[in-house]
């Protein structure tokens, strides 16, 4: 645990995810600039920061209805105007960057953060980058496991000698700077199946999952899977970290919830994934075996509780900036986050 | 409510015809609705590669679009070695699983052999049901006799033709209102 900076005896870290999405707010129609949602960003990560928060990260996607492709940049930022909070990737989309460069980037965010920058590196869900960037669908997964695995050597080795199929050979290279403590957390970003989750196993390294809705129990399957494949490969999975995340939006009522945050994730998953979210499942999401954490402050503690006995996990990761939330909204759950949701977490989940 | 009829071939002209029929069929009875016809030979329509449907472009982007955003379509479909053609199947593929999710989907199929009658049964219902459609249970199916000339002469098609555009503008309009009155209970 401690190469990847969890100590679990400060019991469950509690984070926050924006896929800087840069979507009109339902209510009114109405979409921000670019400059001023990714302000926002920035100043989410530091009012997070200030409620005790542990972790902030930044999503890269490609495409029409997203402010962040230069997500590296976002972040250092980012990094800049924060003191203590961890600051990751959500996701890198290592496929379709140079491994090299990307490293380069988040060793360098590593010290201009002092040693709070990780990487969570992903295939992509939308995969507009694979055009833009001169890539071709078909090598989809190739892409990733190639870099995904050059890019643990680089983190591990100072002189890296390496060959493959997507970029031009290495030799002798040493890839400059190097971070703060010699390497980075670096996850393998995870969609939800136990079938993704078992290669995060195989290669050895911390799982981030990524989860909609639906039962807890559903996703416990998949951690399950993340740490059979660890031990079938000869790892300890008490050495490795899980995090998870997804929605999350904290009313006074969960019936206050559901209605303050339907329409931003309704509309917002037209615009970007092509189909709106059922009222049916996404009334179900208020259930307390439900993974969505969409509810009272009190429902939400008892809710991240009872996953944390299920999941055992390290980290978990709230999204809540999603489809056009105005930003008093956020400012509001940062505060309910501060002041209810993270003294009780931490309360039952930190050791001594 | 926005109608979509697709004819899902691009060989022959039976289906078409079909799906000519209907289209007159929707013009004359449901003309404040608004209906499109696909018919999948007008178009050069890639094979699906896996990536989000909104992310084609040209013929491809077109298609997958008007069919996400219709309430109900009606697919016309011929019989090729027992199946459905492969043009019509790439549909399928290019769409999302959960695609015909509070829609409603009905079907005509045209053969040349009355062995054919159950294809559709027995191979295109559990694709629409796998993607969520509501089925209108009843199909239409032609033979190669009703046809004359690119005209269908067997009365009795027409009447089914007829019968199969009321039960899916029916279906959806009664759907729709059911959902909207589910919907108005959840009070967010």
């Amino acid at each position: 645990m401690e190469q990847f900076r969890i100590n679990p005896n400060n019991g469950l870290e509690f984070g926050l995810y924006t896929l800087g999405d840069h979507l009109p707010n339902p209510q009114t129609g109405e979409r921000i600039s670019a400059e001023q949602r990714i302000h926002e960003i920035i100043e989410l990560a530091q009012l997070a920061e200030q409620a005790g928060i542990d972790f902030f990260s930044v999503g890269e996607s490609h495409q029409e209805y997203f402010t962040t492709q230069a997500h590296t940049v976002v972040l250092s930022a980012i990094a800049q105007a924060t003191e203590k909070i961890k600051i990751s990737s959500s996701s890198t989309i290592i496929s379709t960057l140079d491994p090299v460069r990307a490293y380069e980037d988040f060793a360098t965010l590593d010290l201009i953060s002092k040693g709070r920058a990780e990487i969570v590196a992903g295939r992509a869900s939308r995969v507009g980058n694979f055009d833009l960037l001169g890539y071709s669908l078909r090598d989809y997964e190739e892409l990733y496991e190639e870099k995904f695995d050059l890019l643990l050597q680089i983190n591990e080795n100072e002189i890296v000698n390496w060959e493959g199929q997507y970029r031009a050979p290495l030799r002798n290279a040493k890839v400059l700077p190097r971070p703060k403590d010699g390497s980075l957390p670096i996850w393998r970003a995870v969609g939800g199946t136990p079938a993704s989750a078992r290669k995060a196993g195989y290669a050895g390294v911390p799982m981030y999952l990524a989860h909609l809705g639906g039962p807890a129990t559903v996703f416990k399957r998949s951690i399950d899977a993340y740490r059979d494949a660890l031990q079938g490969s000869g790892y300890d999975p008490a050495d490795f970290p899980v995090s998870t995340a997804g929605f999350f939006y904290a009313a006074e009522t969960s019936q206050q919830a559901l209605k303050e945050l339907y329409p931003h994730i309704n509309e917002g998953m037209k615009k970007t994934n092509g189909q709106g979210f059922p009222k049916q499942h996404f009334a179900q999401g208020a259930d307390p075996r439900d993974v969505m954490n969409i509810g009272s402050p009190q429902e939400i503690i008892e809710k991240i509780l009872y996953q944390h006995e299920l999941f055992g996990h390290q980290r978990y990761i709230a999204q809540m900036d999603f489809g056009g939330m105005p930003f008093d909204q956020l400012k509001r759950n940062i505060d309910i986050i501060g002041t209810e949701i993270l003294p009780a977490i931490k309360k039952h989940t930190a050791k001594g | 409510m926005n109608i979509v009829a697709l004819s899902g071939s691009r060989v022959g002209s039976k289906t078409r015809t079909a799906i000519d029929y209907t289209a007159n069929t929707i013009k004359d009875k449901y003309a404040d609705h608004n209906f499109t016809l696909i018919d999948l030979a007008d178009y050069d329509i890639q094979f699906s590669d896996g990536r989000n449907y909104l992310e084609y472009d040209g013929d491809t982007g077109y298609v997958t679009q008007t069919i996400m955003e219709a309430d109900a379509i009606i697919i016309g479909t011929p019989i090729f070695q027992a199946s459905i053609p492969a043009t019509l199947k790439n549909i399928f593929d290019l769409l999302p699983v959960n695609a015909f999710r509070d829609k409603v989907v009905s079907m005509l199929a045209t053969a040349g052999s009355p062995k054919h009658y159950l294809i559709l049964e027995n191979q295109l219902k559990p694709i629409l049901g796998y993607m969520k459609a509501q089925i209108v249970q009843s199909y239409v199916f032609i033979e190669e006799e009703d046809f004359q000339r690119k005209e269908i002469i067997n009365h009795d098609v027409l009447f089914r033709i007829e019968r199969l555009v009321e039960d899916t503008v029916v279906l959806t309009q009664t759907y729709q209102r059911i959902r909207e009155e589910e919907d108005a209970k959840y009070d967010f």
